[in-house]
């Protein structure tokens, strides 16, 4: 059972970081022309109108609040005088609204692709792979929200926020996650699957948000030549 | 003086199209025969009035294509980037399949393996997009010709706003043809609202493109477009466009839709314009003046000050000497018959058209009237008021005056050549009243009814802006040995490098005959001798995703190649 949690919880996360780096490297390289959100609008528009706005504004708001919860210390937030029950009572607000949002969404979103002909057709072979872990993730990370606020007395942030820092650490803090509840361990496995598969799936469009649009001007003017040196923007 | 920049414009005579779709066709064939762009045509024909293709685009109302003005400033109508970034998870005004057609193929196959039996067997519509039996309901061209009568009629949005006070009487309407491309516009709203910065204006030759290898498909493209001609491709997930058959243009060639062209209606030729003034042009408040006010960008070859800087900014001498002697020049400028397609988008369009007089003589021969008689026509152009409202929403955003002075002088045009083959001496005065010299009309005359293929298409080869003073002012600065053009890969490089153009994978398809001149492009469209490493690959832009063609990897060990 102990090389299992060291397995699961010291190396698994390193091979999925270097497989997610390495991918990610990979595909800008040889598959920039891949690099699409592959947008079945086309075919179908009411519901994707709707579903697709709402799961990733969703998913916005789940990811900051991780970002916010794994890697700000309790410390930190005690220090600011903010109270555990006011922390807790926001997270799940908030945490859970975006949840729910996210799950609403990609439940739609599941029920479009499935239903509708053309967009079934036009889907990948690696979305049977991606779907059904996208939604455990966030079925199992909205549970653990939702039960872990109203009855269990777990602390993640004592917990799996101290293993996730103490990875970039180099020094994994194996029981910290081994004696994490289960719905937490399952959220992390298949979250980590997620991260591993990124790079291979429609998933890296995530990688193509266009900040760079705010700061450009309209129009974009560029010389056929690449020798020429007045290549991009101006 | 002011930044001098070259585009290659196209010009299209109306009164000799024919609505025969060949250029639609030889377009399609050459660059939308694959999946995931069944339903695109980068060139389409439509008759107006009608609802043109996609269904309605003009609505901009709709469609949300083009500029606006909001507080003297010019925004993308679908709103700026702030408003563009909040929708990118689903555009709302993206055209469905639907408005633009559901394509279809016929199931030939049945016609050869139905069983022995009474009937004969059909050929039933299957959908291109699935597979499944089809029902066709709408087309790319459904209405042409005016087919299908007044109901369709009432989806064109420039009829709608002329015939608040005129209506139409389906059975005495008058039809004529509008071919259409992109419009490779001087102040291109697809590029503006692109997230991606994956779309541009080429600073050489003004052409605008899609980097394939940048567009992330989300689609704003499509809408930002105020006359649809950047399409998504539902296979790749990206968009695709007319590219202005850019490898034929850079050889100096004609586009395929306008070298196939049966009315030999289509001229191509080099306009120069002044960059710094484009912004201010598409900016102007009143709508009926922006046709002037972009006549008012364009920049006379002639003057020997332009020509220096024309120089000065990167433009190669015989570009300026094409410029002189280009017939879209001639007839955008110098003869004025010549009228940008809808304006009012402010996009500065540069693909332009000489409006049919033909309703108009067909409506007075319609009555017994002499439709050569420059009287006549100068009143029946005066008294047809629907047609002219109708090419004025067209052409000039509303403003009657140019169309009609279009008109006139190509009413004058016919009167005054007829004279001559009727071996009569011309009366000047016709002349006279559109303002024109005999000589100018003769002139005219020759380019819009005798200009052979080299009158056309005036086209310069390519050359790459920048590439050093000496190639800037001495010709085509890439077919000299050592020059960009000759170094390995740099034909990949400069043509469409992994990124410009359409496609990585067309790039390096056609690379080397790119940018080196007609006889590289005539040659094999194979890479350099020593440049082994692409051959025998699969071309992955003519792939379909179904299947693995060989040459998708590379062999096993042990295998031959
Ligand atoms: S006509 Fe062409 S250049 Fe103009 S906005 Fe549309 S796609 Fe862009
Ligand atoms: S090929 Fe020429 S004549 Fe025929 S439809 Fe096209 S533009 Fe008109």
């Amino acid at each position: 059972m102990r090389h299992l949690q060291i397995a699961l919880w010291g190396v698994l996360p390193y091979l999925v970081l270097v497989l997610f780096v390495a991918g990610s490297l990979w595909r800008h390289h040889y598959d920039r022309f891949g690099m699409t959100t592959r947008s079945s609008q086309l075919h179908e528009s009411r519901l994707l109108r709707v579903a697709g706005p709402l799961f990733h504004y969703g998913l916005l708001f789940v990811i900051a609040g991780h970002v916010v919860g794994l890697l700000v210390p309790e410390q930190l937030t005690e220090d600011m005088h903010i109270t555990e029950s006011l922390y807790r009572a926001n997270a799940l607000v908030v945490g859970g609204l975006a949840g729910i949002a996210a799950v609403a969404g990609l439940t739609v979103l599941l029920w479009r692709r499935l239903r509708t002909r053309a967009v079934r057709l036009a889907s990948l072979r690696s979305d049977r792979l991606v779907y059904p872990v996208l939604a455990t993730v966030l079925l199992a990370g909205l549970a653990a929200t939702l039960l872990g606020s109203t009855t269990g007395t777990y602390d993640y942030r004592l917990g799996v926020s101290v293993w996730f820092r103490s990875l970039f650490e180099l020094e994994p803090d194996v029981p910290a996650m081994a004696n994490a509840p289960f719905l937490f361990q399952v959220h992390t496995l298949f979250g980590m699957a997620l991260f591993a598969l990124w790079p291979f799936s429609r998933l890296v469009h995530a990688f193509a948000v266009p900040l760079g649009y705010l700061v450009r001007p309209y129009v974009v003017y560029r010389s056929r030549s690449t020798f020429a040196g007045r290549n991009g923007t101006r | 003086m002011s930044r001098v920049m070259a585009q290659i414009a196209m010009v299209m005579n109306l009164d000799k199209c024919i609505g025969c779709h060949t250029c639609s066709v030889t377009c399609k064939q050459t660059w939308t025969n694959r999946g995931g762009v069944e339903y695109v045509w980068f060139n389409n024909v439509e008759t107006r009035p009608g609802q043109g293709y996609p269904r309605g685009y003009e609505d901009q109302d709709r469609w949300k294509g083009g500029w606006r003005l909001r507080n003297g400033r010019l925004t993308p109508r679908s709103g700026g980037r702030v408003r563009r970034l909040g929708r990118l998870f689903a555009n709302p005004e993206l055209p469905l399949l639907d408005d633009y057609y559901q394509p279809w193929t016929y199931d030939y196959e049945n016609l050869v393996n139905a069983p022995l039996g009474d009937d004969v067997p059909t050929a039933a519509p299957r959908s291109l997009v699935d597979g499944a039996p089809a029902s066709i309901t709408w087309g790319p061209n459904w209405d042409d010709d005016l087919g299908g009568g007044p109901a369709h009629l009432a989806g064109d949005p420039v009829l709608r706003r002329v015939s608040d006070e005129v209506r139409l009487e389906y059975e005495r309407s008058f039809m004529f043809y509008l071919p259409r491309i992109c419009e490779h516009c001087l102040n291109p709203s697809c590029v503006a609202v692109c997230p991606s910065g994956a779309m541009y204006k080429r600073l050489e030759d003004g052409i605008v493109l899609v980097d394939q290898d940048r567009c992330r498909g989300w689609r704003m493209c499509v809408t930002g477009c105020p006359y649809k001609k950047v399409y998504f491709n539902h296979h790749s997930g990206k968009a695709e466009k007319c590219t202005m058959c850019y490898p034929r243009i850079e050889a100096g060639e004609p586009t395929v839709c306008s070298e196939t062209c049966v009315g030999r209606l289509r001229y191509l030729g080099v306009m120069l314009y002044d960059a710094d003034r484009v912004g201010e042009a598409a900016a102007v408040a009143r709508e009926e003046d922006l046709y002037p006010a972009q006549l008012g960008c364009f920049l006379s070859p002639d003057d020997p000050e332009v020509a220096a800087a024309a120089e000065a900014s990167g433009v190669p001498h015989d570009w300026v000497l094409a410029a002189r002697r280009s017939p879209v020049y001639s007839l955008i400028v110098r003869h004025r018959v010549a009228l940008p397609l809808h304006p009012e988008y402010r996009t500065m369009p540069m693909v332009w058209y000489v409006p049919p007089l033909s309703p108009v003589v067909d409506a007075l021969a319609g009555t017994g009237h002499d439709g050569e008689d420059a009287g006549n026509l100068f009143g029946a152009i005066d008294a047809l008021r629907i047609p002219l409202s109708y090419l004025a929403g067209l052409f000039t955003a509303g403003d009657t005056a140019p169309v009609e002075t279009a008109l006139r002088r190509l009413a004058a045009m016919r009167s005054h050549m007829r004279a001559i083959n009727l071996g009569e001496e011309p009366d000047p005065a016709v002349a006279e009243a559109v303002g024109m010299r005999p000589a100018e009309i003769e002139e005219m005359y020759r380019l819009l009814a005798l200009a052979k293929y080299d009158e056309r298409y005036v086209i310069p080869t390519a050359y790459a802006a920048g590439a050093g003073r000496a190639d800037a002012t001495g010709g085509c600065s890439l077919d000299g040995p050592g020059g960009p053009g000759m170094t390995e890969g740099a034909g990949i490089g400069v043509g469409a490098g992994p990124g410009t153009g359409v496609g990585t994978d067309m790039g390096v398809d056609m690379g080397t005959g790119m940018g080196a001149g007609m006889d590289a492009f005539h040659a094999s469209p194979l890479p350099h001798d020593g440049d082994d490493r692409l051959r025998g690959r699969v071309n992955l832009f003519g792939w379909d995703g179904k299947g693995l063609p060989d040459g998708l990897f590379p062999p096993r060990r042990g295998e031959a190649r």
